[in-house]
């Protein structure tokens, strides 16, 4: 199939439209603003509908809406705005309505600045808004994955019943590259559960699950075991002989494999576990990693650790699990290089 | 693989250049990441593109130092001409930028690009002729084969213009000649 020269943006919401997606509510904010742009004309083509909210607030409430009635339905926003959606995703999970979010994080709390940045990690990993409930989250590292994983989100969404977020940043939305655009699937939006008009039937249920449903702590409990079983997503470069393991997602997981490749040339045993599902966590990824790796170090774009987190509880008690922190700035794959080869070299005084 | 910056005032074309760079490649099977200047610009400011092109995969996108630097304007060079690596190559716009020295350890390529795009009738050439140089200069492709994909990638977009071809011709004479 021939490739199309995409900025980040443009094809992940062409993958929505491809995936779709009939439905965008959602308010302006850099550095996601080109996903508004882009919709607003191609969704009528196809017979969708794009509204322009007046908040991210009432984008969210538009797409619970649209969900409701069956419609495969999405918003974007960026970091400030991504906090305005909280509650309204909150609402969805417990309507247990398939959705897809997209978050292209940009650097700081607050206002912030547009600039590149991985820190709504604990944001998109947690659970944003209040009560249980956890979103399916990915995190694409090309303009390609921005595509694919678009288009994962979607079908995982309506698997389970639950809304999906893609968790981009500034420089895998603003840069191009060639990607492949899948074809165009139409999705019939009148499914069992939603909300259509009656026409003699059943009433259908669209908000809280948990006013319905018997032994409700059980089954969602069930639902979210069921994810973490069935869908940890990663990528191991490396892992089965590397002394440091580097852990990265997104734009940092790319600047992590050229550092590999550089220490492999040294001569330095450098591996990379990147995490493509954020939540559930590849847990599973971590079995693949070399039994007498020296440290794990967790690289993000962030000021403080986030990301360290997860790979802590993954790695267990026994591998020493460091931070390397690029803040605004993306870091050089020669300082990941040097501080893997001081992590090994300074591994001695960890052993038991 | 190759990094190259195109850098000039908004308005010169330097992020077509950019763009037409990365399609011929990406028709040419190569794998290749565009990515913009970025943050608060200014309207009448300097707006810049870098690339990168390889035959492998890219992954790095972002680079503090270039191969190539195509600078249509003065404040290209004052800003970008030191991130140029050590025989790297510097595309000049001299009608815009003169009487000025440049580093003697990189290869300096100057054309009157400006000027040229007006004695071509195309004025809006400039950054096509520019292109022209620096293919020549890097090698990336041989001439006539970039030209032939400049040529489709206007037809593609339905305004095809000899003049381009043209263009871009005069630029490779100008690295040929240097």
């Amino acid at each position: 199939m021939a490739m199309k020269l995409m900025k980040g943006n443009h094809a992940l919401a062409e993958a929505a439209v491809r995936a779709g997606c009939r439905f965008f509510g959602g308010y302006p904010i850099t550095p996601q603003t080109e996903i508004l742009e882009y919709l607003s004309a191609r969704l009528p083509e196809v017979g969708g509908t794009f509204l322009q909210a007046e908040s991210e607030l009432g984008g969210v409430n538009m797409v619970y809406g649209a969900a409701a009635a069956g419609c495969r339905a999405m918003t974007s926003s960026s970091g400030p705005g991504f906090s305005l959606l909280q509650e309204g995703i909150s609402y969805i999970a417990s309507a247990e309505l398939p959705a897809v979010f997209v978050d292209v994080q940009r650097y700081g709390s607050g206002l912030g600045d547009i600039f590149q940045a991985q820190s709504d990690y604990f944001t998109a990993t947690r659970c944003g808004g209040h009560g249980d409930y956890k979103l399916l989250v990915y995190a694409p590292a090309s303009v390609q994955e921005s595509v694919d994983l678009t288009v994962l989100a979607f079908d995982k969404a309506d698997q389970y019943r639950n809304p999906a977020l893609i968790l981009s940043d500034a420089s895998i939305a603003q840069m191009m590259e060639p990607v492949e655009l899948p074809e165009m699937r139409e999705v019939d939006f009148d499914r069992p559960w939603a909300a259509r008009g009656r026409h003699g039937g059943e009433n259908k249920r669209i908000s809280s699950t948990m006013y319905y449903i018997e032994n409700f702590d059980s089954y969602i409990k069930a639902k979210y075991d069921d994810m973490v079983a069935g869908e940890q997503r990663w990528e191991a470069v490396r892992v089965e002989d590397a002394d440091v393991v580097l852990v990265a997602y997104g734009i940092s997981s790319r600047i992590c494999k050229e550092a590999v490749m550089q220490a492999r040339e040294r001569g330095i045993r450098l591996g990379l576990l990147r995490p493509i599902s954020l939540w559930p966590f590849p847990v599973k990824g971590f079995a693949e990693v070399n039994p007498e790796v020296k440290a794990y170090l967790a690289v993000e774009l962030s000021a403080l650790p986030r990301l360290e987190e997860d790979v802590r509880l993954a790695a267990g008690q026994r591998v020493p699990v460091e931070s390397f922190l690029g803040g605004m700035n993306i870091p050089e794959s020669s300082a990941l290089v040097e501080r893997a080869a001081s992590l090994i070299s300074a591994s001695g005084t960890f052993q038991r | 693989m190759l990094s190259i910056t195109c850098s000039g005032y908004g308005g010169q074309g330097v992020l077509t250049a950019g763009l037409l760079l990365a399609n011929v490649s990406m028709e040419a099977g190569k794998k290749l990441t565009w990515v913009p200047s970025y943050g608060s610009e200014m309207r009448g400011g300097t707006a810049s593109c870098h690339l990168r092109i390889d035959d492998h995969e890219i992954l790095n996108p972002f680079y503090a130092k270039m191969d190539a630097l195509i600078a249509m304007n003065e404040d290209s060079v004052d800003k970008y001409e030191s991130s140029i690596v050590e025989g790297g190559v510097l595309i000049a716009n001299s009608s815009m930028i003169s009487g000025r020295g440049f580093r003697r350890d990189i290869r300096v390529i100057e054309v009157p690009a400006t000027e040229l795009s007006q004695e071509l009738k195309n004025p809006r050439g400039a950054n096509i002729i520019m292109l022209g140089a620096a293919i020549e200069a890097t090698r990336l492709f041989p001439a006539d084969e970039f030209a032939d994909g400049i040529d489709a990638y206007f037809a593609r977009k339905g305004r095809n213009n000899p003049l381009n071809r043209e263009c871009f011709m005069r630029g490779v004479q100008a690295a040929r000649h240097e």
